[in-house]
């Protein structure tokens, strides 16, 4: 009481900053705790992988609504650098939370089962065995955190290097229409010809395979994922539970088709 | 009678805590249809007796499924894998004539292997000691019926309830945790009146003491309920997810 009384003059300034902290500690140093946080951040990059889907769908519309869409989202200015620290800081959490959790998962079994999973009832092995998106959180993961970096080297920073097409984006300007290429644009004066990038980033084949590859990854972690979080917040019982798979599966499964819709319809030529 | 079977049994022996262990194999003969698992080990221990063998350790007590004590692994699942079976009910008719066994101990760390099928599960007693339990006066014998119980209520408290402690899930789950009993726990005690004085010291302390024991995070594989002789269910996974957070956000710490 003294103590407290000294720090703060008895004010409960001391009590709520205790209390705080311990909140802090019981989020990021117990197994439950960080497994809200995988939840939560899970659940914003998945809105963030909805809303840049749905953002490059407009790819369909043709070069002016693409563009136009981009050139508002970079006149967001601070806005757009909230965001982006927002986004990083969710990241950087769901895979330290990631790689804590599946550590300690390791050191709770060192020594496996020697015996194949049979079970005297056959047909119940399915549930016994987790399944193969469960198993594999970790690598899917952190595969499509490599994925990730290599496509914002491609399209953000866009180095020229690495996307294959022998091409700069950025020399890639379009005229005040939103339509017409621009050559010899300025940057902050001009608007970056985002749909002529897509276009010449996707009609390299390799790397629409490798997009293809990583977006089908991501699909597959978020089949697991997307059903698992609702556990992990406490919101899952029995009677929606099916409902949750299904939607995990079904998410998964338009994002998957949402995505790939791009680089299929540029190798095919329909988007040009 | 039906006929009896010989099998093939490949069993972890391990002489001490501090043995590196191995397999050996053994060969059960004449072997009843109608024997529990427990009672066909009974059979090739008294043979390795006889032979002046030392014969397999391992746990059993009550026999009828309720204590929780027959820890084994039987062809990679937890209790043999029949649904809401321990291994000491798991009768050798599913078994067939001729086959090979492979019987191990739970393997977690948190559960070290005391000899050849036994483990030391006194991590489970130390997480009930951190809050498994309620506070009362002691005295004369409460009247009946004076704290009304909703009758749904009391219903998911007893599913909870049935959990006898064996540790199945923890030795199925992939990640060793140990996240069905103790969310069977917690959820038995907050879903009646009797827990709420207790219910976020308890949430807050048995979660606690189930991460410094080492057992996994649970990764929503489901392995847990299926193995579990008791059929408890995942939700109270879930259940047990919402109480922490309810007991983070009105009390913070213990």
């Amino acid at each position: 009481m003294e103590l407290r009384n000294s720090i703060d003059g008895g004010r409960g300034l001391y009590d709520t900053f205790v209390q705080l902290m311990d909140f802090i500690t019981g989020i990021f140093k117990t197994s439950l705790g960080r497994k809200y946080l995988m939840a939560i951040t899970g659940a914003g990059l998945f809105g963030f992988v909805v809303m840049h889907m749905l953002g490059n769908l407009l790819v369909f519309a043709g070069p002016a609504a693409i563009n136009e869409y981009a050139a508002k989202l970079q006149g967001l200015g601070p806005l757009l650098w909230v965001a982006r620290i927002g986004l990083l800081g969710m990241v950087g959490l769901h895979i330290w939370s990631a790689i804590k959790l599946t550590s300690e998962n390791r050191e709770a079994r060192t020594v496996e089962y020697d015996a194949a999973v049979e079970p005297v009832d056959a047909h119940r092995r399915g549930d016994i065995v987790a399944k193969f998106a469960a198993r594999t959180m970790i690598f899917s993961g952190l595969i499509i955190a490599a994925f990730a970096f290599y496509h914002l080297a491609h399209y953000t920073w866009k180095v020229p290097q690495i996307n294959g097409a022998g091409a700069d984006f950025e020399l890639f300007y379009v005229a005040a229409d939103f339509t017409t290429t621009l050559e010899g644009g300025e940057e902050g004066k001009d608007h970056a010809d985002i749909f002529k990038m897509i276009v010449t980033g996707f009609k390299v084949p390799a790397v629409s395979v490798f997009y293809v590859v990583a977006v089908g990854l991501l699909c597959f972690h978020l089949s697991h994922g997307l059903s698992a979080m609702f556990q992990s917040l406490g919101v899952k019982n029995k009677n929606i539970a099916p409902w949750m798979d299904r939607f995990a599966v079904c998410a998964s499964a338009l994002i998957f088709l949402g995505y790939i819709s791009i680089p299929v319809c540029v190798l095919a030529g329909f988007i040009k | 009678m039906d006929k009896l079977m010989n099998l093939k049994l490949k069993v972890w022996r391990q002489d001490n805590a501090d043995d590196v262990g191995r397999f050996e194999e053994y060969e059960a003969h004449d072997i009843s249809p109608d024997m529990s698992f427990l009672e066909m080990l009974d059979v090739v221990n008294e043979g390795l007796i006889e032979s002046g063998k030392e014969p397999i350790a391992f746990d059993s007590d009550c026999r009828e499924g309720i204590c929780g004590t027959c820890s084994m692994v039987i062809n990679g699942a937890a209790h043999g894998g029949q649904k809401g079976t321990t291994a000491c009910q798991l009768h050798m008719r599913h078994f067939s004539d001729g086959m090979t066994i492979t019987v191990e101990p739970w393997r977690a760390t948190a559960f070290p292997v005391h000899r050849d099928l036994v483990v030391d599960r006194t991590a489970f007693d130390r997480i009930q000691q951190k809050g498994g339990f309620i506070s009362v006066r002691t005295g004369s014998v409460p009247d009946a019926n004076a704290i009304p119980v909703p009758k749904d209520q009391s219903d998911l408290a007893m599913d909870a309830a049935q959990c006898i402690g064996c540790g199945a899930c923890v030795a199925a789950c992939k990640n060793a945790s140990a996240m069905l009993f103790v969310a069977a726990k917690i959820s038995h005690l907050s879903l009646v009146p009797q827990g709420q004085p207790e219910r976020e010291r308890r949430a807050l302390a048995m979660v606690k003491q189930m991460d410094d024991e080492g057992f996994g995070n649970c990764t929503v594989t489901g392995s847990c309920e299926a193995v579990c002789p008791k059929e408890i269910s995942l939700d109270f996974i879930a259940r047990m997810n919402r109480e922490y957070g309810r007991a983070l956000i009105k009390k913070g710490t213990i």
